[in-house]
């Protein structure tokens, strides 16, 4: 069964690699440049886990949910649909297209569905409340099947493999995606299971995330109050719940919520002046229980933005790079390097600072920007995949 | 009537070492020690002596050993010195069981089946001496969600948080009255609460004015018998705090025997000199929980809402759902007072028999808050057999906010734990009103010694939560990944909702 395969301390301990690349004026760019950036740093993971979440994908439907489930047989398989259909009209189902890989083996049903919500007399919560409700009652509730995507118009690709297997696996080239984020995880102590590889999602969040936090035992706690059950037994799934809790359920901003997953310290809010000193008191008396304690950089997306940050005393890398056409946020400057001679200029920001990239306003993510637009001397199909093969 | 009793502590004088210098006879309010100066000798009476180590401590020569008496009834698994002398008392007084300080039964002490986490690799530990470590804690209600409005485009907090108690160290002084204890120890927690950015608590004897000074760090008990409450004594606490019941006697009020309601004691509580000032067992106001938000509001509304009301009760079995209804019933913090909580005076079996430990409830409770959803309305804080800093953390990774200490604190001042408090014949100077015996504490010295355990207490918590990779201690509250159970049995393990060592 998907989740009895997990240890039980239900909490990753991971050294991971991270990368994020989004163009803010909506230009796409297929899978191959985020496999290969992950793969240049393939000595950061270890062959357990590896992921990625790709923004702009279904642009035939971007207003319909998509779910990618991942089923343990067809039996978890019909009861999940079971619970689909009470709540969603299903546009279009199927598996999800796969290629046979080396070093990827025995992966699950991995199925996914579009879905319109049904109209509701429900007027207590609202649509995205009810997906999240479904997602949860569907984790936690069928046996063997786990929803590991939800969005609109974006998905996660994640498995148990080197995350350029795991690319290759779900046939990252045939998707064009203007905001892709990577993952190649280190766990030392889990099991390989699929669904606890990274990116994690909900809705339209997906967070890719190296480190541990020590403090899961109670930001796992403070969210079950909001209704949130962690399923998936890893640190990095109450990132992507906090992160739905603070922005899109109570409306916080995305500085804000920096300031709750890690906070300045006591003594320089205590220096602050007065209107921005109770703003960051209040953020840590509310939201005391959702800081992020221990060492952590992640990569939090959404359809309209890219965000870095790292804990509050940066005891993991993260670097931040701008080329023409993309802006980079990575565990490692090498990569950004590797994939786009245009990266003028890299930076590490400060533990707790929140770098936020956006899509422009009038970004209409249509345009399809041919691989070349990276490195213009050697067409990046002809550099092979960066894996270490010889 | 001849007393059947025999001694339970034997005096041991090395009589090459004593000077006959009296120390002894002058330091022991028990009347124990008797100097015959012509004869050259000093006589132990035995059958007084408490056991409370003051004449071993302060005699100058190191002549006297006091240890527990040899002499037993023949030997019995049921019936111990204990029950036999309680027998022997109450068939000679016809009187009730008496006693102090907390309860001193072998029940399960979980603090002691609990151990901690510290990082290993995968996460660095962090050195609190090199890197910043916070303990600031803010008791009070705290709302579900924070509004924040954009103004030229700067964030501008919108919500207006309920009144929040800001502690330096997430600990505190317990409740312990003015009356139960003097008023030299009174004034050395309140000056090492303002010293250390923390709070001491009045208890239900209300406050002498001297101390009004010290208000900013006091919280003001109103129990049963609301000894000495009035409008000042609401104005100038920090915060207010009705006492429902306490963990060494739940289910009956205070009691000062009248011994120590001396005259500036019966000006504070308000009641005439040398009376027995016994608490009722309920507050007579308050017999259901819609009476208690009464008496929440009308102490919120009598303070302008400016001051968190607390609520303390002691643990019993249903202790989850009552705290439950106490949040609902508008207070800002609750207080949770274990079996093993301190008393200047109860009766004994209800101090030995009644409650449950801390730990137990203090589990329950912050389940159940979470399982309703109201955590957040309320902080949690936990007082009764905190006798270490690990005990501060452990109670913090279950779910406490911040605890109360009482015992400890006393022993700091010098308590030895004799349980005599009662009597009002404290030696330390602590539990006591004779002013011969209370001038035995300064406050001075009072007061630093109780800010070094606090401030000794604070930088062992520093350094346990930089093992556990954690540099802030809201990172700890209710974070019982952090713990493991040794030697705890299923049932145990779930109420605890922490898993065995090894797992």
């Amino acid at each position: 069964m998907l989740r009895e395969a997990v240890l039980r301390d239900e909490k990753d301990f991971s050294a991971c690699s991270i990368f994020g690349m989004m163009s803010p004026s909506g230009k796409r760019v297929n899978g191959e440049p985020i496999i290969r950036a992950m793969a240049n740093m393939r000595e950061r993971s270890n062959g357990l886990g590896g992921g990625f979440a790709a923004y702009g994908i279904y642009p035939q439907c971007p207003d319909l949910y998509c779910f990618h489930v991942m089923f343990d047989d067809h039996v978890a398989r019909k009861q999940t649909e079971e619970h689909l259909r009470r709540d969603f009209e299903v546009c279009d189902s199927g598996p999800i297209p796969t290629r046979p890989c080396d070093g990827v083996e025995n992966p699950p049903l991995l199925w996914r569905y579009f879905l319109l919500p049904r109209s509701t007399d429900d007027c207590d919560i609202g649509e995205e409340d009810r997906v999240v409700r479904v997602v949860m009652e569907i984790n936690v509730k069928v046996d063997g099947a786990f929803v590991f995507s939800s969005g609109k118009d974006m998905g996660v690709f994640k498995g148990v493999g080197f995350p350029e297997d795991i690319g290759r696996f779900f046939r990252l080239e045939e998707y064009e995606a203007y905001l892709w984020t990577g993952h190649g995880r280190f766990p030392t102590n889990t099991q390989g299971w699929w669904g606890g590889a990274h990116p994690f999602n909900i809705l339209d969040w997906s967070v890719v995330h190296n480190g541990e936090i020590s403090s899961y035992g109670i930001n796992r706690r403070f969210l079950e109050m909001y209704g949130y059950s962690c399923t998936l037994h890893t640190d990095t799934e109450v990132v992507a719940y906090a992160v739905d809790l603070l922005l899109r359920r109570q409306g916080l901003g995305v500085e804000e919520m920096a300031a709750v997953f890690a906070p300045p310290l006591w003594s320089e809010i205590d220096r602050m002046e007065e209107g921005k000193r109770k703003l960051h008191a209040a953020l840590r008396q509310v939201y005391g229980s959702l800081l992020l304690n221990g060492p952590f950089s992640v990569i939090i997306s959404n359809r309209r933005q890219m965000i870095g940050l790292t804990d509050r005393i940066r005891l993991r890398p993260l670097v931040v790079g701008s080329g023409r056409d993309f802006d980079y946020i990575s565990s490692e400057e090498a990569p950004m390097r590797l994939l786009d001679d245009t990266v003028s200029e890299t930076w590490i920001p400060w533990g707790g600072e929140a770098v936020v990239f956006e899509l422009k306003e009038e970004a209409v993510p249509e345009l399809t920007v041919p691989i070349e637009v990276f490195r213009s001397e050697v067409p990046l199909a002809a550099r092979g995949t960066g894996r270490a093969e010889g | 009537m001849i007393s059947y009793l025999w001694p339970r502590f034997l005096v041991e004088r090395d009589l090459r070492r004593c000077i006959r210098c009296g120390v002894c006879t002058r330091q022991c309010a028990f009347e124990v020690h008797h100097l015959y100066e012509e004869e050259d000798w000093v006589y132990s009476d035995e059958s007084a002596c408490v056991g409370c180590l003051r004449c071993v401590t302060l005699c100058p020569t190191k002549a006297l050993v006091v240890r527990p008496n040899p002499t037993q009834p023949p030997p019995n698994a049921n019936w111990t010195t204990e029950y036999l002398q309680n027998i022997y008392k109450q068939a000679e007084t016809g009187g009730v069981l008496l006693t102090g300080m907390g309860c001193d039964k072998g029940y399960p002490v979980y603090w002691d089946r609990m151990v901690l986490d510290a990082s290993q690799v995968s996460n660095p530990s962090i050195d609190p001496l090199r890197e910043p470590m916070e303990l600031r804690t803010y008791l009070g209600a705290k709302p579900d969600s924070l509004e924040v409005e954009r103004v030229e485009g700067r964030p501008v907090l919108h919500t207006k948080l309920a009144p929040q108690l800001e502690l330096a160290v997430p600990i505190m002084f317990s409740a312990i009255s003015y009356g139960a204890i003097s008023y030299n120890a009174c004034e050395s927690l309140a000056r090492a609460a303002a010293e250390l950015g923390t709070f001491y608590n009045t208890g239900e004897g209300g406050l002498h004015r001297n101390l009004y000074r010290y208000g900013k760090n006091t919280i003001c008990q109103v129990a049963s018998g609301r000894f000495g409450v009035h409008a000042d004594y609401l104005e100038v606490a920090a915060a207010l705090e009705i006492k429902i019941g306490q963990g060494a006697k739940p289910g009956i009020g205070g009691h000062l025997p009248g011994e120590k309601v001396t005259g500036e004691i019966s000006r504070t509580r308000m009641i005439p000199r040398g009376t027995d000032a016994l608490s009722p067992a309920p507050h007579h106001d308050i017999y259901s929980i819609e009476d208690l938000a009464q008496l929440v509001y009308a102490l919120k509304e009598a303070t302008d809402w400016e001051k968190p009301v607390s609520v303390k009760i002691a643990a019993v079995h249903n202790s989850a759902a009552i705290a439950s209804g106490i949040v609902r019933a508008g207070a800002d913090i609750v207080v949770l007072d274990g079996i093993r909580g301190g008393t200047g005076a109860a009766p004994t079996m209800i101090r030995d028999n009644v409650g449950i430990p801390v730990e137990l409830a203090l589990a329950a409770v912050d389940d159940r808050l979470r399982r309703e959803g109201i955590r957040n309305r309320a902080s949690l804080v936990v007082a009764g057999g905190i006798r270490c800093s690990a005990d501060v953390v452990k109670a913090i990774a279950l779910g406490a906010d911040a605890v109360y200490i009482g015992t400890a604190a006393l022993v700091a001042l010098g308590c030895h734990v004799c349980q005599r408090c009662y009597t009002g014949k404290c030696n330390w100077g602590i539990a006591t009103q004779d002013p011969r015996l209370t001038r035995r504490l300064n406050p001075d010295v009072g007061a630093r010694r109780l800010v070094n355990l606090v401030r000794a207490w604070s930088h062992e918590i520093m350094e346990m939560l930089g093992g556990m990779g954690i540099n802030a201690i809201e990172s700890l509250r209710g974070n019982r990944l952090k713990l493991r159970g040794v030697g705890l049995n299923q049932e145990e393990l779930e109420i605890l909702g922490i898993r065995h060592a090894g797992r």
